[in-house]
This record gives C-alpha cells, structure tokens and sequence, in this order.
C-alpha cells in the first residue's frame, strides 16, 4: 500500500517537474531583445571640440516633442552654473568645468544614455520593456512597462527618468539615440544639429579606431583613454577628452558588463529550474521520512 | 505524544478597544495619503526622485514585510515538512500572519509602481534574467499558496454551522457540502503546497537579495556583495521564528491568554544556532571583501551597519544562547524584538542607506506621506490579523479537547 502511494508521489513530482521545465523553455523566449551587432552604431563625443553651445539640447527636445523654446535662449551660460542631469525635460544636457591650468576654455560634456552594450536596464527591466536594438540603441517600450523604476536603480550611469508627478500613465524618459528618425536614414538630432562636430556618429567600431587615431595624433591634447570603449562591456557612447575623465564628473566603473553578477545568481538559481525542482525533492523526501518514522515509532510503541 | 496543545478554536473577545480604535485611526491617515498617490501620482506623496527611485515603501512594505513573514514557510518546514508535531499551534498564527504579510507586500508594491494597473503584466511578459522578475512571480504564486493554505481555516469555521440569511437558507446543505468536498481535497493534496510553500520562499527570499546586486557601485561596499542572495535567505530563516515569538507574545497579551512559552522557548531555542549561521557569513563577508575598513568613518552607513549587527544579531543571540531568557517571557520578547529589528533595519539599509547614487544633490529621507502609508498598512495588518483570531480557528486554546494529529502528510504515509 505504502509503496504505491510513494510511487503516487514520485509521479506527483515528476509532473510538476515537467511543467517547470516547459515553462523554462518560453523563459528564453519571452527574453527581452538583446542583440549585439557587429554594425551597431556610436557616437563618439570629442569634448575638446564641444563649445557647449546646447544647440543639441533644443534639437533633442524638437525632435523628442518636448516643449523646446526659442534657440536664441539656449545661448544662456548661466545655466551652467549648476550641473544638471538628463531628465523627463530634457534627454540630453551639456555640463561645463573648467579646464585647469592649462587654458582660460572650458570643457564641455553632453550627457545622455551612453547606449551600454550590456545594458543593466534591459538585464533588470521586470517585464523586459528595455531592449538593445540591431542599430545600437537600447529603447524602452511604454506597452509594457508597469513602472517599478528597477531601471533606475540599476543604471550605472544614472540616465533613466521618471514622471513622478503624473498619476495616469507615467513614462521613463531617456535618450532613444533618436530610433525613429535613424529608421528613416536621418542622424539623431543632436548629431545632425552640432555646430562643431564634436559628435562623430559611424559604426562603434570605426569610432574606436578614429578615436585612438586621434589621441595618437594628438598625445598632449588628449588622455589616453576612450571612455565607453571598455566601462561597464563598452558603450555605443564614447567620450574623448584632455582632462581626467573623473574630473568631469564620470562615474568611475569596471569593464564588466553592467549586469554584472546579477544575472549568473540568477541564471544559478534557476539553471533550467533543477534547483528549485531538487529542492522540491528533498523536502518531499524528508516530509515522507519524518512522517514514516513516526508512524513506526508509535507501531513499536503499541 | 501529547496533542493537547493543538486545539485552534476562535478567540472569543470583543473587537474595539481603545487600542484598536487608535490603529483605525493611524489606518485611515494612511488611506488619505494612499488617495493623494492615486490621485496626484507618486511625486506628491514621495520623496522619490530620479536620483532615489525606491525609497521606505520599497524597503519596508516590499522587502521588509517579504523578511518578516518569513514566520509562515519556516514553521511550516519544522511543523509539517519535518513533522515535528509539538510546534503545530504556532503554524496557524503564522500561516496568518504570512498571508496578511504578503497580501500587504503585493499592495505595497501595488502602489509603489507607477503604473499600478499594469501590474499583471509580468505575468506575460518574462524576462528571466530579471531578480525582480523571479521575485514578481514568486511572490504571486507563493501568494496563491498562502491563501490555499488557509482555505481549511475557514472550512473548518463553517462546516456543520453553516447558516445563510433568508431565502439563501435553502443552499446551506449545498454550500455545506461543497466545503467539505473542498476540505477534503485539500487534506489530501495539501502536502504538494507545503513543500511548494517553502521552495517558493527559499527562491524568493534569496532573489530578494539579488535585487541590489545589479546596482553594483551605487550601493555601499558594506552591503553590496555577490552573496547577498544568500544572506538575504539566512536572515529570512533566522528572523521567521523570533517573529513567530514577537508576534505570539504580542497576541496573548493583547488578548489576554497565558503564553504558550513551553513552544516558544523550544521554537526560541533554535534561533541561536540560525542567526550564528547568518553571522559568520555576514562577519565572513566582511573580511573576505575586507570592507571593515569603512567601519573606521564615522558616517551614516558605518553606523547603520553597526547597529544592524549589534544590536539586531549579535546581542539577541547572546541573549537567546541563555536559559533564563528562553524561560522568560519578557526576555525571550525582547530578543525576539532584536531579531525582528535587526531584519528589518538591514533591508531599509540594503535598500536605502547603502544606495548612493552617483549625482546625488541632496539625499533621501521618506516623506510624512510615505510614513503614514507604510504605518498605516501595518495597522490595518493587525487589524485584520485581530478581526481573523477573533472570528476564525487560528489561535490554539491548551486544554479543551484533544485535537486530531496533523491533517497534511504525504499520501502515502498514513496508512
């Protein structure tokens, strides 16, 4: 008697095991987009030849439809002043340093989305709303987000905003390296508009090749350093730059990628649910084992 | 073996007192700034910005509350999993006060996303290289469990004394009847939810822990480690039974029954060697990582971190390694309050106090609204947690009757 019904729970078990192990197959299914293409595009940022002229911040915000103002009023220094982060008015802001000793200019930094080739955002996004596209840019889908802000605070580079102040229909706003107008053929707005061009967009890796061409050319004018070619797995953003990145306000990070550990605990885990399922065994051994010796316990008692 | 303890029975007692009236009162607070969130969107009631994405609601309500539950699936491992019979009368109070705890974790998260209505979306759209993906439906399904789980309570309560008002009288055999049915296919297969119970937690608990991970640098070196899952787990196991104790010694007093202490000072008796387990790797940890060289500035996280580990673990579990404070109740509360504190300071600090953010102008404190929301939800927890003792069979009476021995084994077993 007390065999079959063991072999009762064994299918039991086996059951449940086989639904797991087909729910993990559609796991890899519904995984969020995440390509890596050998063609994706970049920006490389030339921040010795940016004269902060913001122009790129009202073309963002033109293309972006958000509400941009006159572009006369860009021409205002004061703003730089305080140093300013990407947010739900603004997906790209230039801040200005000085440039120490060497000259009266300053340096001016654009800051976005640096467009990570392994972004935390899309690792961490609950409902996988985050995506890293064929062209390079890591875009968010507002059909699927339901707002748990995890992007946020996985962002290494703290880029992704909210829109704390509406009740119905937030969105995250971040640069999307303009994906619609790129689609038609067009630069991102911020590229095309560039006075000086101090925004070179081409293929990542011909922009890695011009930038230590010239850092090469120039030694004395440049660190020797591409950020975003290494941080966190590399970026589609990169930066060249006469100062001492930290200087200018970049986070100081590794060339792990963002996701870091995060995603082998994970994948650990839940390594095709036989974790979880073993676990399951276990207990329903012991469950079985305490509850028989009990029982022969009390017969012997009896 | 003596199964005279186990007799859950409804505790007869009136529901307003002067006490309960003041929890309704704190409740209420929190639903008018629950409105305002609803109404005016999360930045009129929060402190929240994009510098701080998650802040108290996060921290206490979701992963606080998710730890101090942790009272339902480490009572139902020692109680059903590994059989031992003697602590069954606390199973069911800590059945229910997992069950509120997570019915509040799913509300609190409720409220904290942005686009509340789109909560079920996880539920199609996966993503499994997402921590808080594996926590979302974890929780869901444990959840389900839960409330599966507690189906008996109110069987129980209803089968035999079932009477509907007026014309509906004529159903009662029928819904009687379909109870029992329910009842007694829930005695057979509820074994398969007890061990789901528990796995869910143990996946969940850790996942938790992985949560932060990915915020790499933003997060504090004396947190952020790679082992957080695990420590996340540990302290979950430690904290469930002293918040069995805490909870226990709060019920009896407040409803004024004797406390059950031959249980608890047994069930007190185990938390020592767990909270000993979760030291040495926090303290292991700490070393290996070589972090304790932040303890030497004197800021709010070196400090943070030396209250967690004083006096949440290491001053409760000197005090539980004693006799005398197992025996006693006032003692044997205290340290369980230690613990209970210690875990939940540790997960405001894991997910408050150690996240820094890398343009950070000013730093986050939660706002009275947010304040006045998690404190009203804990209100309307006990509130709910007294309204189910009173009206259903959760709280065992000593000495009534002999109860039946333990309904969920696994088949095969009883003969």
């Amino acid at each position: 008697m007390s065999g079959k019904s063991r072999r009762d729970f064994l299918k039991t078990s086996v059951v449940i095991g086989a639904g797991v192990a087909g729910l993990s197959t559609s796991t890899t299914k519904a995984a969020p987009k995440n390509i890596l293409s050998e063609d994706r595009m970049g920006v490389l940022v030339d921040t010795t030849v940016c004269v902060g002229c913001r122009n790129c911040e009202w073309a963002c915000k033109e293309a972006h439809e958000l509400p941009a103002g006159d572009l006369q009023s860009y021409e205002d220094k004061s703003v730089f002043k305080q140093k300013r982060r990407p947010g739900i008015e603004a997906l790209t802001v230039v801040n200005e340093y000085s440039s120490g000793k060497n000259s009266n200019l300053p340096v001016d930094v654009k800051v976005q989305c640096m467009h990570c080739d392994h972004p935390a955002c899309v690792s961490a996004c609950i409902v996988g709303a985050f995506s890293k596209q064929e062209n390079g840019s890591v875009i968010w889908d507002t059909d699927k987000c339901i707002g748990c802000r995890y992007c946020m605070a996985a962002c290494p580079f703290q880029v992704p905003a909210f829109e704390y102040n509406k009740a119905i229909n937030p969105l995250i706003m971040k640069c999307d390296f303009c994906f619609n107008r790129t689609a038609e053929g067009k630069l991102p707005a911020c590229v095309s508009i560039c006075p000086v061009e101090a925004l070179t967009y081409g293929p990542r890796t011909e922009l890695v090749k011009i930038g230590r061409e010239r850092i090469k050319r120039n030694p004395d004018k440049y660190v020797d350093h591409i950020f975003g070619e290494h941080e966190v797995g590399g970026t589609s953003w990169m930066y060249l730059s006469s100062k001492n990145f930290a200087e200018l306000e970049f986070p100081k990070l590794g060339t792990n990628p963002a996701p870091g550990v995060s995603e082998s605990i994970q994948h650990g885990i839940f390594a095709y649910f036989v974790p979880p399922v073993s676990l399951y065994a276990l207990l329903g051994g012991i469950m079985w084992i305490a509850k028989h010796r009990k029982e022969l316990d009390q017969e012997e008692k009896s | 073996m003596n199964h005279e303890e186990v007799n859950p029975v409804p505790v007869k007692r009136k529901y307003f007192t002067p006490g309960v009236i003041v929890l309704v009162i704190i409740a209420l607070n929190g639903l008018v700034f629950l409105m305002g969130r609803f109404f005016f969107g999360l930045g009129a009631v929060t402190n929240l910005n994009n510098q701080y994405p998650w802040g108290l609601w996060i921290g206490v309500d979701v992963a606080a509350g998710v730890a101090l539950a942790a009272g339902g699936f480490t009572t139902a491992a020692l109680g059903h999993v590994m059989h031992r019979e003697e602590y069954h009368a606390v199973v069911r109070p800590a059945l229910l006060t997992a069950l509120l705890g997570y019915t509040f974790v799913a509300t609190g998260v409720f409220v904290d996303i942005g686009r509340w209505y789109f909560i079920w979306h996880p539920l199609i759209m996966w993503n499994g290289s997402s921590a808080l993906f594996e926590v979302g439906i974890c929780v869901m399904i444990y959840l389900t469990v839960l409330y599966i789980e507690f189906i008996p309570v109110i069987t129980e309560r209803f089968i035999g004394k079932v009477n509907l008002p007026g014309f509906l009288s004529r159903m009662n055999k029928i819904v009687d009847k379909i109870l029992r049915l329910v009842d007694n296919a829930l005695a057979k297969t509820m074994f398969i939810f007890i061990i789901a119970g528990v796995v869910l937690s143990t996946l969940h608990q850790s996942s938790l822990g992985t949560l932060m991970v990915i915020a790499g640098p933003k997060m504090h070196p004396l947190w952020q480690t790679p082992i957080l899952p695990l420590l996340f787990l540990l302290s979950a196991i430690s904290v469930g039974f002293p918040m069995v104790i805490f909870e226990s010694l709060l019920a009896s007093r407040s409803l004024g029954l004797k406390p059950e202490m031959h249980v608890l000072s047994k069930l007190g008796s185990m938390i020592a060697p767990l909270l000993g387990v979760y030291l040495a790797f926090k303290l292991g940890d700490m070393f290996i990582r070589e972090t304790f060289v932040y303890l030497k500035e004197f800021n709010t996280a070196s400090m943070m971190f030396t209250i967690e580990l004083l006096f949440g673990v290491i001053i409760p579990l000197r005090m539980l390694l004693s006799q005398k404070v197992l025996r006693s109740p006032l003692f044997l509360f205290i340290a369980s309050a230690l613990v209970v504190f210690g875990v939940l300071l540790n997960r405001i600090n894991n997910f408050v106090v150690a996240y820094t953010p890398p343009y950070s102008t000013q730093s986050y404190f939660p706002s009275f609204g947010e304040i006045s929301v998690t404190v009203g939800f804990i209100a309307m927890l006990v509130l709910l947690y007294r309204f189910f003792v009173i009206n259903f069979p959760v709280i065992s009476l000593p000495g009534l009757k002999p109860a039946q021995p333990t309904k969920y084994t696994i088949k095969g077993a009883t003969k």
